[in-house]
């Protein structure tokens, strides 16, 4: 009111240039009011179309066609691309391979980063040393964890490796069996991510009520009784948000078998731990972009399938308080 | 008794966990001021040498480093302010201003945050083609100087943060909506911006396989350069770890100083969603 003042003085005495002046505000008012909202939105929005939702929906169009960078004219093939990856042993085998590792590294991850929280949501000294230790490993870049994790997980030099010679164990070739290899990557998964998921549900927790935790000491109700009971049914919505992200995040999973195979497309000689995501890489690096968005809308459809199983699995089964 | 005897459990658990944390962190550092010959020792070694500096200086010759650092440091930089800035636009049209098609559009926006990003990287790929931006650090701006995510971050905080009745009272004062967002929503969103910045720049840095797509070697990121040593070098370990050392590092020491309110940040964001 008071920077506006000089303006005003000059208002009342002409009563007819205020009224017209007037209207001449209430137009620019309205369209600021009604149309500026659309500006704060469109830079956004028409990057976002650009470079987020276009690509998403023009996936579905190359994967109908016969398409590489190579040829100008694009065939068109109907259903074809989506035949043929059916009916590729190799995409078979890359679906086993990405669901066995999400299982791997999503199971015990969730179990660890409930755990974790539960303990953590307890009145403790250096609380904030343990979350910056715990989120460390989310800091550090896939390719890094990877790195690190190839030297641990080596055959003839790995720490892991010597380790386990201690305890009377031969020399475990890390890379080379199915098992052996998803058990490694999955690893790396866990190392990454548990202590970021851990800390989510604790925010979580922290919103439970204490009452409910103070009646059922009360009542005698142990420790893990009252994580069952109490904590993980009051924490459901974020738990559901957790293991949703999380299969999303495992389902896509690229780096860390492209890098721990030193490189290799096929995730090994025998294909032992090729993702999904690094199946659609190696036929986009073959330049075969209609046979790869094919993939990529197969890889979605399972996403979408398991997302839904973890989402029914997740709001039904963990106890009932309410 | 039972209680006390409960707590010190407690921390040695979390001391435990802690510790295997931090190991392969600290195991990485210590191969990396090793030389080769070291890592064939039985025991290993645990404490660190005197070969880091060493190392590193490979790590120059054997890529272009530098360039990857200048390349990271921009990308994720340029990416961190955009999205800062439109997000905090966008959040506050979306969480304070009546507009048609408010609902539709921030439906719009949240779906494809559910929506694997790997889906369109292959058309994103062919625009960039299309753009003649393979190759170079506009293929990674661009297409990041927006996302979803930021903007849903950032309209959560502000319908929490931003009181009505000060928007009110600036439309009193005769504030256009523009005067309202520089001299009110700024200010309010200072601190989840902040936050937002922070987990951007790191998410950007990291970033991958996107950049593995459009770079080529000659004028790689820090992660695309550290892929190239990982994987063409595979015997030379020692030069592998020293390079990811001196990547990471930048970003531990940030996230050291400023972990407090990143992890506060990752905390409030998560609940709400």
């Amino acid at each position: 009111m008071a920077t506006r003042a000089p303006d005003r003085p000059a208002a009342p005495p002409r009563p007819p240039g205020k009224r017209r002046r007037f209207n001449g505000r209430h137009w620019r008012y309205q369209a600021d009011v009604k149309g500026s909202p659309y500006a704060y939105v469109a830079p956004f929005f028409l990057l976002f179309c650009a470079f987020g939702l276009f690509p998403l929906l023009y996936t579905a169009w190359v994967s109908l066609h016969e398409w590489t960078l190579l040829q100008d004219e694009h065939e068109f093939l109907g259903l074809d691309n989506f035949i043929a990856v059916v009916q590729d042993s190799y995409f078979w085998n890359a679906t086993f391979n990405t669901l066995s590792i999400g299982f791997l590294s999503t199971a015990p991850q969730l179990l660890l980063a409930i755990w974790l929280a539960h303990l953590l949501n307890r009145p403790l000294r250096a609380q904030t040393l343990f979350r910056v230790t715990l989120l460390l490993p989310n800091v550090t870049s896939v390719v890094a964890v990877v790195v690190i994790f190839s030297q641990i997980f080596g055959r003839d030099f790995g720490l892991l490796n010597w380790v386990l010679s201690l305890f009377g164990a031969g020399e475990i070739d890390w890379r080379a069996g199915t098992g052996t290899s998803h058990i490694a990557i999955s690893t790396m998964i866990m190392w990454r991510w548990t202590g970021y998921n851990a800390l989510i549900l604790l925010a979580a927790m922290q919103a439970v009520p204490r009452e409910l935790y103070e009646a059922a000491t009360i009542d005698g109700a142990s420790n893990l009784t009252q994580l069952r009971k109490i904590t993980i049914p009051m924490i459901r919505p974020t738990m559901i948000f957790v293991v949703i992200t999380s299969t999303i995040g495992a389902m896509q999973i690229f780096a860390e078998p492209l890098l721990f195979g030193a490189y290799s497309v096929t995730g090994g000689q025998d294909r032992q731990y090729q993702t999904l995501a690094l199946f659609i890489y190696e036929n986009f690096a073959r330049l075969d972009f209609g046979y790869a968005s094919a993939i990529s809308w197969m890889m979605f459809l399972f996403i979408i399938v398991i997302a839904g199983i973890n989402f029914l699995l997740t709001s039904r089964t963990k106890g009932d308080l309410r | 008794m039972r209680a006390a005897k409960g707590m010190r459990l407690t921390y040695l658990t979390l001391l435990g966990v802690a510790f295997f944390t931090a190991l392969p962190l600290y195991f990485s550092v210590v191969v990396a001021s090793r030389d080769n010959a070291a890592l064939a020792q039985v025991p290993p070694p645990m404490i660190p040498g005197g070969n880091f500096f060493e190392n590193i200086g490979r790590v120059f010759e054997t890529v272009p480093f530098a360039l990857a650092m200048l390349n990271s440091v921009i990308v994720s930089g340029s990416i961190a302010v955009a999205v800062m800035f439109l997000s905090t636009l966008a959040g506050f049209a979306f969480a304070k201003l009546r507009f048609r098609g408010r609902q539709a559009l921030l439906l719009i926006t949240v779906a494809t945050m559910m929506v694997p990003s790997l889906l369109g990287m292959i058309p994103l790929y062919m625009l960039m083609v299309k753009l003649e931006w393979t190759g170079s650090i506009y293929a990674l701006i661009v297409p990041g100087l927006v996302n979803a995510f930021g903007v849903f971050f950032m309209t959560q905080y502000l319908s929490r943060a931003l009181p009505t009745e000060l928007l009110e009272a600036g439309r009193v004062d005769g504030c256009t909506t523009w005067g309202l967002v520089w001299h009110v929503v700024f200010p309010a969103a200072r601190p989840a911006a902040a936050v937002l910045g922070m987990l951007t720049f790191m998410n950007a840095w990291n970033d991958y396989m996107w950049p593995l797509l459009v770079l080529t070697p000659e004028n790689p990121t820090v992660q695309v350069a550290l892929s190239t040593l990982a994987a063409g070098y595979v015997n030379d370990y020692v030069m592998g770890l020293a390079g990811t050392a001196l990547g990471t590092l930048p970003l531990v020491l940030v996230f050291a100083l400023l972990g407090k309110h990143i992890i506060g940040g990752i905390m409030q964001g998560a609940v709400k969603g």
